[in-house]
């Protein structure tokens, strides 16, 4: 068992693990500590494994709860995540334009990730944030209210701090 | 008539204090319904709870020192207080605004919770989003541990409590309090078949106190100043006062609080400041996705438990989702029936086929693609997933559903009749 996770980064995973007992009620904080520690923003086949191994699950228990939750991806993300809200407060105050701006300042569609996996684009149920309608939060930042002609100078702050 | 406007109690520091300084909630009061807890009985506190009358704000309005009796009566020694931060409700932001502006509220809310049924260990599930208020709230709960505000031996009494954050990871339905407690234990968030209820069988089997956010925030007042002082608030079904989230076509969005049975008039053009320059009210979504659509002439209706109830509304989380003239209820309909079926957990065959059988009428609806059979279709579909489905996600689908097309069925009829309106069609262009 030790032998098949001991690929990418397993001394940082083990740091991270030992800090959670080995309960099941402790699934949910241990894959957000592996996604957060992983440098592609996702859980990787070895990060399942890591958390079924130390909370004693199999593995399919651990993939049946990834796949439930949105926050957490199987697939590598961009460094930045943008989720953007489509509930109806946001539908109604333009979330389908500013939608379309982002897709197109990307160049990608919802739940991509741009080439230079820089951003992912998701588009999310409920941020939360109606009274700044229509929406977004970019990692953990949230913006609003945010018109069609504003996606540029905001992702260009992103970009920036890249170069 | 009473004059309603802002009456803030739960709000009365958001804004004014620094929300990670523990010093700023002690200076004005805080830990003092803790304090004025731990000298009387817990059964004193539970009863204090049921006079004032308090009604949880999570939605379905039931009596909180109920709740707490039956935790408090029952069997099982090892007892949790869980509180379901898992705020998803469309047009809902009330409870990341305590937990960001005020979160030592909320803590002391818990305490005397634990206290009152005599649990050692709470839980406080915010949803994955609300990275700020997972933060806040860490800091405070640290800082109330450093002072003896939870911990062994709280403030010198032999009560021990401790709360623990945990983040949800994206699921609407885990704000029904079953399926979070499901997702607490490592588990998808499915609803569990109810009964037994979590005042007997909750997080890990053992007897649980499952509250919102905004129900907790109202506990320190209440046992600080009285159950006969809370009921001087509100109205005798529904007392004390109520956060309202404003959102959608209004001149000032935000997050307001009022006595419990302020008009809906008052809310939208007093506080709110009515819909934008040159525009007319529509209708208001009131109570969230899972509210109802009222239409302009109901205005006057007062925003609690049981006057919305008698008119077939339901208060939920108590958004308000104002709508203009430039709206048409097709397409907004439309949003709430996707957000739905993208939210239905599965579990259930009512709900997850439901929904989606709703998305493709909408659709129908929206291009002009039948009669008016569809729209009997339409309330075909909700009257099954009212009786049928599992948990509260499917069986108040119906609510919008069935208010939207009662009281806008000219809207529904004018599409079928000449096909997609502007909004419509701007609106369909978009996947995902």
């Amino acid at each position: 068992m030790e032998g098949r996770i001991a690929m990418e980064h397993r001394p940082k995973r083990w740091e991270i693990l030992r800090r959670f007992p080995r309960r099941r009620d402790q699934l949910l904080p241990v894959l957000h500590a592996l996604q957060r520690a992983n440098p592609r923003n996702y859980l990787s086949p070895d990060d399942l494994r890591a958390a079924a191994e130390h909370l004693r699950l199999p593995l399919a228990a651990v993939y049946d709860a990834v796949t439930f939750y949105s926050m957490f991806s199987l697939v590598p993300r961009g460094r930045h995540i943008i989720r953007v809200c489509r509930s109806p407060t946001c539908h109604l105050l333009g979330a389908t334009p500013l939608i379309g701006a982002l897709e197109r300042e990307l160049g990608i569609r919802a739940g991509e990730t741009t080439p230079d996996g820089l951003f992912t684009l998701e588009v999310v149920s409920c941020l939360g944030l109606c009274d700044r309608a229509p929406a977004l939060m970019i990692d953990e930042e949230p913006f609003g209210p945010l018109s069609p002609g504003d996606v540029g100078a905001l992702l260009a702050r992103y970009r920036e701090v890249v170069r | 008539m009473k004059a309603f406007a802002e009456r803030k109690i739960l709000l009365s520091n958001v804004g004014l204090i620094d929300p990670e300084r523990i010093d700023d909630y002690l200076e004005r009061g805080g830990y003092g319904g803790l304090r004025a807890a731990l000298e009387r009985t817990p059964a004193d506190v539970v009863e204090e709870l049921k006079e004032s009358g308090l009604r949880g704000r999570g939605g379905a309005g039931f009596p909180t020192g109920i709740k707490w009796e039956f935790v408090l009566k029952s069997r099982g020694k090892t007892r949790y207080v869980v509180c379901n931060a898992d705020e998803g409700e469309p047009g809902t932001f009330k409870d990341r605004v305590l937990m960001e502006g005020d979160p030592h509220r909320l803590i002391e809310g818990m305490a005397i919770c634990g206290y009152a049924v005599g649990a050692r260990r709470g839980f406080i599930y915010v949803r994955g989003e609300y990275a700020l208020s997972i933060r806040r709230l860490e800091r405070a709960i640290s800082q109330a541990r450093e002072r003896g505000f939870l911990g062994r031996g709280i403030l010198g009494s032999d009560f021990s409590f401790d709360i623990e954050v945990r983040a949800g990871a994206g699921a609407y339905v885990c704000g029904e309090e079953t399926a979070l407690l499901e997702s607490m234990e490592g588990k998808r968030g499915w609803p569990r078949i109810r009964p037994p209820f979590p005042a007997d069988h909750g997080f890990r089997g053992r007897p649980t106190v499952v509250n919102n956010v905004e129900t907790l925030a109202n506990v320190p007042e209440i046992v600080r100043r009285g159950a006969a002082w809370y009921r001087t608030l509100g109205t005798a079904d529904s007392p004390g006062t109520k956060l309202y989230p404003l959102s959608g076509a209004l001149t000032r969005t935000g997050l307001v609080e009022a006595e419990m049975g302020i008009p809906l008039r008052t809310l939208i053009f007093d506080l709110g400041g009515g819909p934008p320059e040159g525009r007319e009210l529509k209708g208001v979504l009131v109570g969230g996705a899972a509210g109802a659509f009222l239409a302009p002439d109901e205005l006057d209706i007062p925003m609690d438990f049981g006057s919305l109830r008698r008119i077939g509304a339901i208060l939920g989380s108590g958004a308000v989702l104002a709508f203009d003239d430039t709206a048409c209820v097709v397409d907004l309909l439309g949003s709430v029936l996707s957000f739905f079926a993208h939210e239905s957990c599965g579990q259930c065959t009512p709900c997850r086929v439901g929904t989606a059988v709703l998305v493709d009428l909408l659709a129908r609806v929206r291009s002009g693609n039948g009669d008016a059979s569809v729209l009997d279709a339409m309330r075909r579909v909700t009257e099954v997933m009212e009786v049928a489905s599992l948990c509260p996600l499917g069986q108040s689908v119906g609510l919008p559903v069935g208010t939207a097309l009662e009281k806008f069925r000219g809207e529904f009829e004018s599409h079928l009749k000449r096909g997609p309106c502007p909004r419509c069609e701007a609106a369909t262009e978009v996947h995902a």
